[in-house]
């Protein structure tokens, strides 16, 4: 009996930690935001920001979308030519990726790739005194720090996003046009003409963007709120790339339901 | 060596400050002030609460009673921009150098400069070499934080806590872990600089020699009461037990060496 009072008691006290966390990543998204006027007119440390969480994310985000678009292929042609319109693989394969894969899997590879490194680079410089001292120069770690890396991953997620789409476009033309033989003008023009840039494109930069600013500040966030010790950090870094992954898939799905209901 | 300057107020005035972490108090009244020119230095056992004590005058803290006043300004009452404003006038050393790992030693001494001031390229490079030439590490100036040796790290920090000329500078244990000479060196470095600059100095230290040698006024803490104070020379003649216990190293005496515990045959012996 004491053991499930115990465990209904940890279960509340996790909830009640997990919502007063919440509130404090709110809160901390409004100084951030508060302080990025001061650190965008600084636009070096920002493009420094998102060389290091865009540009070196890049050949990850590349190879990856090349190899989903290759599945895509495979398994579109496998599953369409039931129907006898292998013709619409072009279709198939662009909508999967510029709706769904191309921001979900975007993030996902960009919340483990960039998101962990920030986390860990914050947090290390929270262990050692280095955001303290900031302070005492009186520069203001959050305008200095965080702001950039924030604004850099929020910038950088479309764009990931974008390239692993058109990796991943390419990838299906290699195995559907070249490997199996789908008509290359039907693979163009149909997917030319299924298309619409309002409806699944603009919603899935939509939804990147979102990702971004979620995973941007999940791995600030978890940064510079760490217990400042190695075991701190590293439960830090692990923190936010399981609440990154979470929160993109929970935002995925609420998205959808607001953007894609088969007008 | 004193420069008492009767008819200047204090540069940093602590009245019964009282602060804790939590449950735990920490100082428990704390009546302290450094005159300008001064160099004085804050003495007391490991954990008594001295990096506590510069993080309130430095407003990293707030106090929960008492008053911290710096340059005329009550620190309680003074706003995020006011604080910051004071702050470009201070410079702190950390007990650890805390330098930025992502730059190199240049780049490191140079922040405060680049930060707070406009001047051109060349100008801030003549102004961080002067100063990295101060503390002996010109040569080094190219070099990755990971690349020095601690003592080096403490210099560089050193340096860049000097870089804007600022009117108070605090130390945190700036002796921990040097060598003999390298001690000395740091020693001569922080009164020199603190003439040279017409700065005050606030230094935290265990080293009870090394800052006789070149502070004004030295006070002790235990127990987040100041127990003793006085200038080198009375210190050096002290009766008082504490001061001279923590002169002599003495392990017995009033400074207690264990943090606050049960009896240890309470805590052995299988909890039997
Ligand atoms: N962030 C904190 N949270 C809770 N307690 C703390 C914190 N920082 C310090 N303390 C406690 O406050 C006391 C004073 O700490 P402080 O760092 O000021 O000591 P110190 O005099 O600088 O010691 P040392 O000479 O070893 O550096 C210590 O007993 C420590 O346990
Ligand atoms: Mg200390």
């Amino acid at each position: 009996m004491s053991g499930l009072a115990n465990f209904l008691r940890r279960i509340g006290a996790m909830a009640v930690d997990g919502v007063w966390r919440l509130g404090f990543a709110t809160r901390f998204l409004g100084l951030v935001l508060l302080y990025s006027g001061q650190s965008l007119r600084r636009l070096p440390l920002t493009i420094r920001e998102i060389y290091f969480s865009g540009a070196l994310s890049l050949l990850i985000i590349l190879v990856s979308g090349l190899f989903v678009g290759l599945v895509l292929g495979l398994q579109g042609y496998d599953i369409l030519q039931r129907f006898g319109s292998s013709d619409a693989l072009g279709t198939m394969v662009a909508l999967s990726l510029l709706r769904e894969l191309g921001p979900v899997v975007a993030a996902l590879l960009f919340a483990s790739r960039a998101g962990s490194a920030v986390t860990a680079e914050i947090g290390l410089m929270k262990t050692t005194e280095q955001l303290k001292a900031m302070d005492m120069m009186a520069v203001n770690p959050i305008a200095r720090v965080v702001a950039p890396r924030f604004w850099g991953g929020v910038i950088s997620m479309p764009l990931l996003a974008a390239m692993f789409s058109a990796m991943g476009i390419f990838g299906g033309w290699l195995i559907g046009v070249v490997f199996i033989g789908v008509d290359d003008g039907a693979f163009w023009s149909q997917m030319q003409a299924a298309v619409d840039v309002r409806y699944d494109v603009m919603n899935g930069v939509i939804k990147s963007f979102v990702f971004g600013v979620a995973v941007s500040l999940i791995a600030v966030f978890e940064g510079y709120d760490c217990t400042p010790t190695a075991e701190g950090v590293s439960r830090a870094i692990t923190r936010t790339v399981v609440s990154s992954a979470l929160a993109i898939l929970a935002l995925d799905f609420v998205l959808t339901s607001f953007m894609f209901r088969g007008q | 060596m004193a420069i008492e300057s009767p008819e200047l107020p204090p540069l940093v005035s602590l009245s019964g400050v009282r602060f804790a972490y939590g449950e735990r108090e920490v100082l428990r009244g704390i009546d302290l002030s450094v005159h300008r020119g001064q160099v004085v230095a804050i003495m007391g056992g490991s954990g008594c609460g001295k990096t506590t004590l510069l993080r309130l005058i430095g407003g990293q803290l707030k106090a929960s009673g008492g008053t911290v006043e710096v340059a005329g300004h009550d620190l309680a009452g003074l706003g995020n921009a006011d604080l910051y404003a004071l702050r470009r006038r201070m410079g702190m050393l950390f007990q650890f150098g805390a330098l930025f790992t992502d730059m190199s030693v240049f780049d490191n001494v140079a922040f405060p400069l680049r930060e707070h001031t406009d001047l051109p390229a060349g100008m801030v490079r003549d102004l961080v070499l002067m100063k990295l030439q101060a503390v002996g590490l010109r040569g080094a100036a190219t070099l990755m934080p990971s690349e020095l040796s601690g003592g080096m790290a403490r210099r560089v920090a050193l340096a860049r806590a000097v870089a804007l000329d600022p009117m108070l500078i605090l130390y945190d244990e700036p002796f921990a872990g040097l060598d003999p000479i390298s001690l000395g060196i740091i020693g001569q470095l922080i009164r020199r600089l603190n003439d040279a600059l017409g700065a005050s100095s606030v230094m935290v230290t265990h080293d009870v020699h090394e800052s006789l040698g070149i502070v004004d006024y030295v006070y002790f803490v235990s127990e987040g009461r100041i127990v003793a104070r006085g200038t080198p020379d009375e210190i050096r003649a002290s009766a008082d037990p504490f001061v001279h216990q923590f002169v002599n190293a003495e392990a017995d005496g009033p400074v207690p060496f264990h943090y606050p515990a049960p009896a240890i045959a309470e805590q052995l012996g299988g909890g039997a």
